[in-house]
Order: C-alpha cells, then sequence, then structure tokens
C-alpha cells in the first residue's frame, strides 16, 4: 500500500508535507491526508479503489484517465488531487445506479463500441459531457467531441455510433 | 422442432459481449487494477543514450531513501546468472545492462519501495557513468566496414550483420527476367512503428516462500509460453508456476515477448519475499518494447507485354535493433515475407534477406499482422501498381489478369505455400463497384477543375493466418497447436477454457457461440475462461490471428466429443440403438420417430445421474488442435483521396473494404475487427512512425511525438462480404483481426501515388505527411524516409 496516504504509511516521514482535500466524488464526499504531488488519479485508483479510471500516457494525450470535474470533462493523469479540493468529480463508477446503465453505456455495448475496453470509461464520460453540452449531435460533432480520447482497437466508427444511440435515447427519455 | 441457432446465440449471431458488461462499469481488471496484501512497487532506470559503455553505477543515494527496499542492477542480476536472457529468436537480450548499454531506454537498474512515487524519485537518485560511443540508427551505418561493433559481448559476432536468408529458384527466376518485355522496379523503406496498445506492460510478481509457489500476473498474450519459458529457462519446477493473463488493455503483438521488466519483477519478488508491482509508463511502453517493420524492400518484377507476370525478385533489409528479439515462431529468418504475392499466380521468384543490429530498441513483433506479413502485402501491391503503370494496364485488370482464379485452388506459391480457396475477382468486382470506378476519370477531371489532386488506390491480398501447423512452427521447439476444455454441468449450463488469450477481440462471446453451434447449448449458458495457466488447458496464445484459426478449431472439436458422448447417452435414454439416432441442433431424435428424442441438457443430466452401465460419468473432454494448414482470408480495400496542391495535405473521400474471412462466428465482432484495423492502417500511412535522430534518440517516445489518428481524423469505412470456407477448418473461419491493417496502408499510399501519378513521382516512404507529400509534389522526386530523422519531418 501506499505511504502517500496517512493512515498506512510504515515510516511517517516528517519532511513530507501533507495536506487534508475533501472530495466529492460520484456524489459523496471524501476526505484524504495526501502529499501535494499526488495525482487524482492516483488518489481515485490507488486511494479509493476506482480501479475503472485508466492511466494510459501520463502526458494528457490518450484521455483513458478523463474524469468529469465538476462537470467538465479533465485528464486526471495531469490534474494534482489537491486542485480538486471541494470540487465535484465523476468516475465510470458513477455513471449507472445498481439496477440500471446509463444509456451511453447501453449505447456502447449495442453499437459494439469498444474492443479492449481500456479507453472505454474516458470516451464515456467524455461523450456524457458532449451530450450535456449537445444532446443533438450530429456525426461530426460527436467525432470533435471525442478528438481527446484515443482508442486503438474500434477504428471510433462504432464509438460515434454507440453516442449516437444514446444521443436518441436520452432525447426519447427526456420527452 | 428445431432450435433457432441465432436465437441462442450461435454461428451467425451478432451477440452483443458478454465482456462489456464490465468494462462499461468500470469494472474491468487490468494489470495494475490488481491489489496484493504488502504489496511493493517497482520502477526501472533507463539509460538516456543510444550507445555507451558502463563506467560505474552508484545506487547509495537511492539505497539511502526511507520507503525503499531493493535496489537492483546488471551486476547483481550477473550474480544470478539472470543479467541476461534468451530470445524467442535464439538470440540473448539483457536484462540489466552489465557491460554497455545499446539503445535509449535499455533497462539499467530497478528501484523497489514502498510505493511508485518513491521508487521514481529513487531512480532520479542514481548515478550511471557512461562512456559514449558512436551511434548506428540504420542498416547502412551498421554494414559500414568502420562500424562499431554493438554485439561485442558475443564471441563468434565480428560485424554487425544478425543474418541472410534466401528462398526460391534464383537461376529460373533470373532467366524469367531475360524473356520479359517489360520490367519494372520499386525500392522503399516501410518505416519502423509501435503497436502501442493503451494499456502498457506491466506485472505483478508474487514469490511465496512458504509453498515455493510463484504466481506471476502479466501483461501477456501468451500465459502458457511464459510458464514454459520460466520453467525451461529459469529450472523452477513447472507445477509451481502460475501465470495469469488479467484483462488485457489490447496487444497487437506487444505483448508476446518476455520483457526485462517482467523477469525484474520476479527476482525482486523473490528477494524481497513480497509481492512486487511493476507497471511501465507510456515512453517505457514505446522506446523499449517490441516495435513493428523496419525494412528496407527492393525489388523487381518481369512481364510479357499483355500483363502476365513472369517472376519477380527481392531484397530486404531488415533493422532488429540492439539484440535479435523477433517474436515469431516461424523457423523462416524474415517471418512469412516470402507470402508476398500468394494472390497471384506467379511462377517464378526469389528473394535474398539480411538483418541488422543497430543501436535501437530490439524485439520486432508481429503488430496485428503474422510475422513481416504487412511488410511483403505492403511491397507486393505497390509493386502491383507500380507494374501495371510500367505495363500501361489499368491496375484493376492487372490484378484480374493476375490473380489465382477460383479453379486454380489449391494453389501452390513459388514459394512453397499452399493457398486453397478464395474469389478473388469476386471481391474485386465488389469493391470497384462500391468506389464507382468507372466513373472515376471523370470524377478526377472534375476535382482538377477546383485546383485538388485525385487518385485512387487499390490493395488486394491473401494472407497467411494461423500460426500453424507443426511441421513449420514452434515456439522454443514447442508445437503451435492450441487446445480447448469443455465441461458440461449436470443443468446443462458450461464452462469452457481455452489456450488463447484474449485482448479485445471478444472470445468470451464468440468461443461460446461455437458450442453453441455444435451442441445447441445457448450461449448465455456457457462462460469462457482464459489467461490462467493452473486452469487452462496449455495453449500458444493470442497473435498471428491464430485464435479462431487454431484455438476456435480446438473449441469445435473439444464440442464434437461431447456430442459423440452424448450421442450414447441419448440412445440409452431412448433405449435404441447408437446407429438409430440423429442429430439436429440442441436434440437426439430416433429417426423413425421425429417426436422421440431427449435435448442435450437432458443428455447432461443423465451423465451424472442415469448414464449407462458401463460408461464413465460426467460430461467433460478437451480437444488439441493441430491446423494442417495456415488459413488465407482475402481482402480488398480500395481508397478514394484528395490531395489539396497548396499544402500537400490528403483526405479520404471513400474508403471500401471487402472481407472473405471465410464462415463469420459473430458478423459485429468481424466488423468490429476490420475497422479497428483499418484504421491502424490509416495511421501507419498517414502520421505514425517511430524515426531516430542521429545520436540514437527515439523520436516517437510519447503520444505528442508518436501520433495516432483519433475520431476526427480517422475516415469512415464501407464494409462489404464475400465467404469462401476455410476447407480444412472445421468450422469454415479464417480469422479476421488482421487482414485490415495488412493490406490497409497501401490502399492509401496507392492512392496518394495515383494522383501523383503525372509528376513524375514513384514513390513517398510512409507516412506520407502533408510535407513529404509537399516536397514530392514540387521536386517531381521521391521521397525517402531512413533514419537519421529528415529536416522538417
Amino acid at each position: 500500500m501506499s505511504s502517500l496516504f496517512e493512515e498506512v504509511q510504515t515510516q511517517p516521514n516528517a519532511d513530507i508535507p501533507v495536506r487534508r482535500v475533501t472530495i466529492n466524488v460520484n456524489g459523496e464526499d471524501r476526505s484524504a491526508n495526501i502529499e501535494p504531488r499526488l495525482l487524482l488519479a492516483d488518489l481515485l485508483r490507488q486511494g479509493l479503489k476506482l480501479t475503472g479510471t485508466h492511466k494510459g500516457c501520463d502526458t494528457t494525450s490518450c484521455g483513458a484517465c478523463t474524469v468529469l470535474f465538476d462537470g467538465r470533462p479533465i485528464k486526471s493523469c495531469t490534474m494534482l488531487a489537491v486542485q480538486a479540493d471541494g470540487h465535484e468529480v465523476q468516475t465510470v463508477e458513477g455513471l449507472a445506479t445498481p439496477s440500471e446503465l446509463h444509456p451511453i453505456q447501453e449505447g456502447f455495448k449495442q453499437e459494439h463500441g469498444l474492443q479492449c475496453g481500456f479507453c472505454t470509461p474516458g470516451m464515456m464520460l467524455a461523450a456524457k459531457a458532449l451530450l450535456e453540452r449537445n444532446p443533438n449531435p450530429t456525426e461530426d460533432d460527436v467525432r470533435w467531441g471525442l478528438s481527446g480520447n484515443l482508442c486503438r482497437c474500434t477504428g471510433y466508427q462504432n464509438i460515434v455510433k454507440a453516442v449516437l444511440w444514446a444521443a436518441d435515447k436520452m432525447r426519447a427519455e427526456s420527452i | 422442432m428445431s432450435l433457432d441457432e441465432l436465437k441462442i446465440g450461435g454461428m451467425g449471431a451478432s451477440r452483443r459481449r458478454v465482456e462489456d458488461n464490465r468494462f462499461i462499469r468500470g469494472k474491468g481488471n487490468y494489470i495494475d487494477d490488481i491489489v496484493l496484501p504488502g504489496m511493493l512497487h517497482m520502477e526501472i532506470l533507463r539509460s538516456p543514450v543510444a550507445h555507451a559503455r558502463i563506467k560505474s553505477i552508484d545506487t547509495s543515494a537511492a539505497w539511502d531513501m526511507p520507503g525503499v527496499r531493493l535496489v537492483l542492477t546488471g551486476e547483481m542480476m550477473a550474480a544470478r546468472n539472470l543479467a541476461w536472457m534468451p530470445t524467442l529468436s535464439y538470440d540473448t537480450q539483457a536484462v540489466l545492462a552489465t557491460d554497455k548499454v545499446r539503445f535509449q531506454g535499455q533497462e539499467v537498474a530497478a528501484v523497489i519501495a514502498d510505493d511508485p512515487y518513491i521508487a521514481k524519485d529513487a531512480c532520479a537518485k542514481i548515478v550511471v557513468d557512461y562512456e559514449i560511443l558512436p551511434v548506428i540508427v540504420n542498416p547502412v551505418q551498421a554494414a559500414a566496414p568502420d562500424a562499431v561493433l554493438i554485439r561485442d559481448d558475443k564471441e563468434d559476432q565480428k560485424d554487425n550483420k544478425v543474418f541472410d536468408w534466401e528462398i526460391g529458384d534464383k537461376a529460373k527466376t533470373d532467366k524469367a527476367f531475360e524473356e520479359a518485355d517489360v520490367i519494372s522496379k520499386l525500392e522503399l523503406h516501410y518505416p519502423r512503428t509501435h503497436p502501442s496498445p493503451m494499456e502498457c506492460c506491466g506485472s505483478l510478481a508474487d514469490f511465496d516462500r512458504s509453498t515455493n509457489k510463484l504466481t506471476v500476473y502479466m501483461t501477456s498474450q501468451a500465459p502458457h509460453i511464459v510458464r514454459a519459458a520460466v520453467a525451461l529457462v529459469a529450472e523452477l519446477p513447472e507445477q509451481n508456476i502460475r501465470i495469469v493473463s488479467p484483462d488485457i488493455g489490447g496487444g497487437f503483438g506487444n505483448k508476446v515477448p518476455v520483457y526485462p521488466g517482467y523477469v525484474i519483477s520476479i527476482l525482486a519478488s523473490i528477494l524481497t519475499e513480497r509481492p512486487v508491482k511493476w507497471i511501465e509508463d507510456k515512453t517505457g511502453n514505446l522506446i523499449s518494447t517490441g516495435f513493428g517493420r523496419d525494412v528496407y524492400l527492393k525489388g523487381e518484377m518481369a512481364m510479357r507485354k499483355d500483363g502476365k507476370i513472369l517472376a519477380f525478385r527481392m531484397n530486404t533489409i531488415s533493422d532488429h535493433g540492439a539484440f535479435f528479439a523477433d517474436a515469431q515462431p516461424s523457423k523462416f529468418k524474415i517471418g512469412l515475407m516470402h507470402s508476398t504475392f500468394a494472390a497471384y499466380d506467379i511462377p517464378n521468384a526469389h528473394l535474398f534477406a539480411t538483418g541488422y543490429y543497430t543501436n535501437k530498441a530490439p524485439g520486432g513483433v508481429a503488430y496485428r499482422c503474422s510475422f513481416r506479413v504487412t511488410e511483403a502485402m505492403f511491397f507486393q501491391e505497390r509493386m502491383v501498381q507500380a507494374a501495371a503503370d510500367d505495363c500501361g494496364i489499368d491496375q484493376a485488370e492487372f490484378r484480374r489478369i493476375n490473380f489465382v482464379k477460383d479453379d486454380q485452388f489449391p494453389h501452390r506459391t513459388a514459394f512453397g505455400f499452399l493457398t486453397d480457396s478464395g474469389q478473388y475477382g469476386k471481391c474485386l468486382d465488389i469493391g470497384l463497384e462500391a468506389i464507382g470506378y468507372k466513373n472515376f476519370a471523370a470524377e478526377k477531371a472534375e476535382a482538377a477543375k477546383r485546383g485538388r489532386l485525385l487518385g485512387i488506390g487499390i490493395s488486394t491480398m491473401t494472407e497467411p493466418l494461423g500460426a500453424g501447423n507443426s511441421r513449420e512452427y514452434d515456439i522454443l521447439g514447442i508445437k503451435m497447436f492450441d487446445s480447448a476444455e469443455l465441461r458440461v454441468h449436470m443443468t446443462g449450463k458450461a464452462i469452457l477454457r481455452t489456450g488463447a488469450k484474449t485482448q479485445g477481440q471478444g472470445h468470451e462471446t464468440t468461443w461460446a457461440q461455437i458450442v453453441a453451434h455444435e451442441l445447441g447449448i445457448p450461449a448465455d449458458d456457457i462462460i469462457v475462461e482464459e489467461g490462467d495457466t493452473d486452469t487452462a488447458p496449455f495453449g500458444m496464445g493470442t497473435y498471428a490471428s491464430r485464435s479462431t484459426p487454431v484455438a476456435g478449431a480446438a473449441v469445435a472439436m473439444v464440442a464434437r466429443k461431447i456430442r459423440a458422448k452424448a450421442r450414447k447417452i441419448a440412445a440409452h435414454l431412448l433405449e435404441v440403438s447408437e446407429e438409430d439416432i440423429e442429430w439436429e441442433l440442441g436434440r437426439f431424435y430416433v429417426r423413425s420417430n421425429h417426436d422421440r428424442g431427449v435435448t442435450i441438457q437432458e443428455c447432461a443430466m443423465a451423465a451424472y445421474s442415469n448414464m449407462p452401465d458401463g460408461m464413465e460419468p460426467g460430461l467433460e473432454n478437451n480437444a488439441y488442435y493441430d491446423p494442417p494448414n495456415l488459413t488465407w482470408p482475402f481482402a480488398c480495400y480500395i481508397a478514394k483521396v484528395e490531395i489539396d496542391p497548396e499544402t500537400g495535405v490528403w483526405d479520404v473521400l471513400q474508403f471500401v473494404a471487402v472481407d472473405d474471412c471465410g464462415v463469420r462466428i459473430n458478423p459485429m465482432i468481424v466488423e468490429g475487427q476490420i475497422m479497428g484495423g483499418l484504421t491502424e492502417a490509416y495511421a501507419m500511412a498517414n502520421m505514425q512512425y517511430q524515426t531516430y535522430d542521429e545520436d540514437g534518440n527515439c523520436i516517437g517516445s510519447n503520444y505528442m511525438d508518436f501520433l495516432l489518428p483519433t475520431a476526427w481524423e480517422t475516415p469512415g469505412f464501407e464494409l462489404y462480404e464475400v465467404v469462401t470456407p476455410c476447407p480444412h477448418h472445421p468450422i469454415g473461419a479464417k480469422g479476421i483481426g488482421e487482414c485490415a491493417t495488412v493490406g490497409g496502408p497501401a490502399a492509401f499510399v496507392n492512392a496518394v501515388m495515383d494522383a501523383l501519378k503525372d509528376r513524375g513521382v514513384r514513390n513517398i516512404d510512409m507516412p506520407l505527411m502533408p510535407n513529404r507529400v509537399y516536397e514530392a509534389l514540387t521536386t517531381g522526386s521521391d521521397v525517402y524516409g531512413m533514419p537519421p530523422v529528415r529536416s522538417g519531418d
């Protein structure tokens, strides 16, 4: 386990600064004492055990670590956890309820929008932000909206279809 | 009434994937998601330089850091005889450098610490004193008489050459050239690129002293090979080794080899007696793990003036990096390069191949192809286009003249491969119709009025998949079969395990469909497991599109064994002799009375509760399948592009793909594989490559330099289907994962070259970046891409 979290530190080191943060993650306030240099992605994955947020490139390029930060998609591999103090973060684990998938999740399954699944959580969260901004996107809107997220398996065509499928369903549900 | 096969998720059903249920919830279980009690974290220190003698390594400051548990260097590995390891190509590769570093990114030391941040900090405290040596970044430099010797660790190695290898009849080929009316020539470089799956490599080694058991969770496409290698090389007892491949975030060949990081984490766990996790970062993955291609190809083709090809001869020079670590299972030094031109009826051919060491990353892998097939088919289709132009024959017609015809199968190629089935002409016709080939001249003229250059590029090819039959393919002597084990429970539900390992291909969905097809058990009643060597039967893993051709065949065969036993049980239940029983999907019935029957589920229950006298209870079996031949899918890809001559930027106006991969188990998944492959083809043609500067610095070491297309750049693809069943595969399937990556690049490049045909340009090396196209347009000459990096790239 990580000494970045005070409760499990085996050799407390007085030189290491510690900051207390409180972040609302998937609707629940979570507090932790952390080193200021801890990345948000690592806090989510290692500290909160929300391993659906993946680390792909470490350079804000691939989007596998995309989460929603106060509703906006951000790449959590290059944001410090302390920057999230007092903010809301949504991860892939917050998309579905225990009984029901989010339409975007359904769309990805229906339209075969994933293969290895590694980019999928980031793709779905980028799509969620897009559809909240623009509930009736064109294919080009979707392609542009997802252009911060890389996928090596699918070739994007089915991802685009999945998002359009979800958009249709969400519009139908909101009527 | 017989079951509706599509309704039970059998063959041909576009069944939605079962693995998606966890992935869309963020509940996948990738290597970095696994946490073991007491786990430590490992970080590797890599060489910043490409070629240097190590004068000293000082690790004392790293050891002094709180939270550091172990610092490993090459010297410490050497003391345990682990500083070097064998490669799959019978060379050696350094695990941690002892004498020299031979490429940028080579592993020099490793730190094991309480958390990954501390491990990284401690790596930065290690001081290495390097004596810089001259650097070699291409085969021309490697072959120079005064070239520095890269592999001075090998006693018999006096130069930088790895091998010479040839195949074909040179005398007959040369004679055919003397009799030719037209001779075409082409020379090009297929640049180095990287499979770059989204998830990097990693391992979590857990050695338990009390049981003497070593468990390694790792990103391996072939876990059983790793177990065999650890047993054979490290001489650990095989029953005490368990390799687990969890969910894998893309492989594409990159996760076939055994990398130093895996080995170091295993030793670290043995030394610390704690689980040790190593997770590679993107730069580490890009600069040190298995790359693809990096081959210089030169060839000539001899034709009669009516366009009939008489012969071809080829020369390849491959750049293997610092260690000959090609991850390929064939007996041929240059992989299956000699499958080139297999779709064409050409009587004479000769191929000469040479390989060199350079100061670049080692470990050429079959990046989404059977080894070297991508280079072979790319050269083939570029050459065919050039030859058609030289003969003054339309490029589609030229192909039609020279294709192996439908009635010529089985067809033996000049290099000895046996292609067995296909409808090449039909595929081409469908593609031409879809792209609007007839109207292209008018379209091109119309675009010219707008100042735009239009081009159409065709790529038609058959490729060998499914390594392989045991006569010619093995890894460390182990034959290339694969396996399946099926247990049908008493309620008629089942668990299936195979020796393959899915990395996004959807085995958990499609294998169940094969069982549903063979037994009539609904696919939803079957779970599929792979990747754990303690439970899965021995198999050679997933790469070279071999899952469906080999493991998929084993699944069908084991299901047939189960059906054979169920038939005996059915005869017992129906009180008739076995000969009087017929099978329809999911049910046996008495031949003379269709209404009198028992379902497969009833047979399963009886196997545990009411078996005939003398019959062994239970309903389970396994099958090992050694394919009689490779499989030969065919593809026709056609691209239409438009170039803006002011900028050199080209756009894809339309792309048509006609694939004949034999019988399709799950059409939805097949199409997903094709679209994914085409995107990687587009990437390689357009932007995705690695090059090196003259000091051996890798250009393409992160996603800001190593460019991958996003949803915005990637064109749409139109897919068409032809089905010619494979004659020797139990369900007629041929494999599909790699056709598009193999055949796709030539379609894009041929299209751009077609647009530039009148400008005196014969070749631009990939990737066709706007500056290269612009240079060709403005100078009217070819553009080559050999490293060191060109100014402007």
